[in-house]
């Protein structure tokens, strides 16, 4: 813990140093979901629905996957960008160091400009919270909450995936990217618009509609579900479970190859 | 202190491709080399010792390193270190060791070096008052006081270099790995960088273990070298003894050590 605190102060006088590259950087991840933000609000403002969602709930979606993904990227964006930790030798400089790799790798890029898309994803999160007309209580608060971390919990995950990938590859696969940027921009609308197949997957392989569209189902009090749905974003968990195993495998082999 | 036996270690490495249409079948069909980095590699040091591990490049000095530091696992053989295998127990063997790689920085590139050592603390979990009075010392003997509150991409490497020396002693390891710690620094880096090993395996007692190039290191700090050539070990001993016979003929020492690795089939 005291460790984890430490590398975030050096990330924040690292970064704070570079003020107008770390402005821009935070300006460019507030422009972004911004951006996006008009666009849903324009279809909206076209079509009035979305599968049967007003954009107030639409808006509980969008908000929790882009505050999700924003903690997913501010605390592990050394998986991220794990290539250039392999390509540059840093990875043999973590395993002379006595603690645990994981926490090293994290450590060593923990991205504060993310810090920008998680305050609009934020605002967007309170303005839907009451746009959405949920009559709140303690349980779907909860559940919102729990949504969260486990949506950050499956984007780490996929990032822990991706770098497992780099140690066969070197270069990193951007075949990761297609699930950690797709994913995020197709869980932020309701699942319901999506064709069945890419439910299904986004369901029992890739877990998004666990810890997104579904509670959501319970939290907006759509019929057929029940507080059961409240526990569901715990599948998310369940999804960093092999992909930790792959992460494993990996150091394995690197340090059987050496490359 | 340190005992290594027939260490093994053969890579698998792609053959590069000439052509396009080479480039393309590899794909398919990648062709594959096997490299004997290490064919039979034994020693043994004791504490205290400064051993020189030296031979021409891509003879299996940073493999060998590698597998001591615990980052590589060999095919077979032994090692052990205090008692204990590098990889099988890393945690606990690499708190025990210093590193430092003279081509890479171990030091925080944006923020002064300060706050890299305060971050090695953490790592390492130095005790307070322990790493207050091996921080002053270690400042002292590399006269960094004016560095400490600079970030490290504004050092020189001389200086860097002393900051590199400092940061892999911080935790007392009493082992220290130095893989090239003098490449590309001038005279008076070189001098001081020589001066304080020599003091730290006076003072500290620490066993080093340095590979390098730069035959001037080998005569001023080492009286033990190991040479190794094509994954096996060539010669063990002193160094004078090994090269007395190529001083005869009054070549310098670069040209000495060319000769003999050109006569050991190595070079």
């Amino acid at each position: 813990m005291r460790l984890l605190l430490r590398y975030l102060r050096l990330a924040a006088k690292g970064q704070l140093r570079y003020r107008s590259t770390f402005y821009l950087t935070a300006f460019a991840q507030i422009a972004m979901p911004l951006s996006l933000l008009a666009g849903i609000s324009l279809l909206f403002a076209r079509f009035g629905t979305l599968g049967g969602w007003s954009m107030g709930e639409a808006l509980l979606c969008y908000g929790v996957t882009q505050v999700a993904f924003a903690l997913a990227e501010l605390s592990s964006r050394g998986f991220d960008n794990f290539p250039s930790i392999l390509a540059n030798g840093e990875f043999d400089r973590i395993l002379v160091r006595p603690r645990g790799l994981m926490l090293q790798v994290l450590g060593s890029r923990l991205d504060l400009s993310r810090f920008g898309r998680l305050i609009v994803g934020g605002i967007v999160l309170a303005w839907a919270a009451k746009g959405s007309g949920v009559e709140w209580t303690p349980l779907k608060a909860a559940t919102i909450a729990l949504m969260t971390l486990c949506g950050a919990v499956v984007f780490s995950s996929l990032f822990v995936l991706g770098a497992a990938f780099a140690f066969l590859t070197t270069d990193g696969l951007e075949l990761v990217n297609i699930f950690t940027d797709g994913g995020r921009e197709m869980a932020q609308y309701p699942m319901s618009i999506y064709e069945r197949w890419l439910r299904l997957f986004f369901t029992f392989v890739i877990p998004f509609a666990c810890v997104n569209y579904l509670p959501l189902l319970f939290v907006l009090g759509r019929p057929g579900t029940g507080p059961a749905y409240a526990l569901l974003p715990l599948a998310g968990l369940a999804f960093a479970l092999p992909c930790l195993l792959a992460w494993r495998a990996g150091t394995r082999r690197y340090v059987s190859t050496g490359s | 202190m340190i005992q290594v036996e027939s260490l093994r270690k053969t890579y698998l490495s792609r053959r590069r491709a000439s052509g396009v249409g080479q480039a393309l079948l590899s794909l398919v069909k990648p062709s594959r080399e096997r490299i004997e980095a290490l064919k039979d590699v034994s020693f043994s040091i004791e504490r205290g010792e400064i051993v020189g591990y030296i031979g021409p490049n891509g003879a299996g000095k940073s493999t060998t390193i590698k597998v001591m530091c615990g980052i590589l696992v060999p095919d077979s053989g032994v090692c052990l270190i205090k008692g204990r295998v590098p990889w099988k127990e890393r945690a606990a063997h690499v708190a025990g060791i210093g590193v430092v790689f003279g081509q890479r920085s171990q030091l925080w590139w944006d923020v002064p070096v300060i706050d890299s050592f305060e971050l090695l603390r953490d790592v390492y979990r130095v005790p307070g008052r322990e790493y207050s009075a091996s921080l002053e010392e270690l400042v002292s003997a590399l006269d960094l006081s004016p560095l400490l509150g600079q970030p490290a991409r504004s050092l020189s490497l001389g200086q860097r270099m002393r900051c590199e020396m400092a940061a892999s002693l911080l935790h007392s390891p009493d082992i220290l790995f130095l893989d090239e710690p003098t490449i590309g620094l001038d005279a008076v880096s070189k001098l001081a960088v020589r001066a304080f090993i020599e003091r730290a395996n006076r003072e500290r007692g620490v066993t080093v273990i340095l590979t390098t190039h730069d035959m001037h290191d080998i005569e001023a700090l080492v009286s033990r070298v190991i040479l190794i050539g094509k994954g096996e070990i060539l010669y063990d001993g002193g160094f004078e003894a090994l090269v007395a016979g190529g001083r005869a003929t009054g070549a310098g020492i670069e040209a000495v050590m060319a000769a003999l690795y050109g006569e050991m089939g190595i070079a």
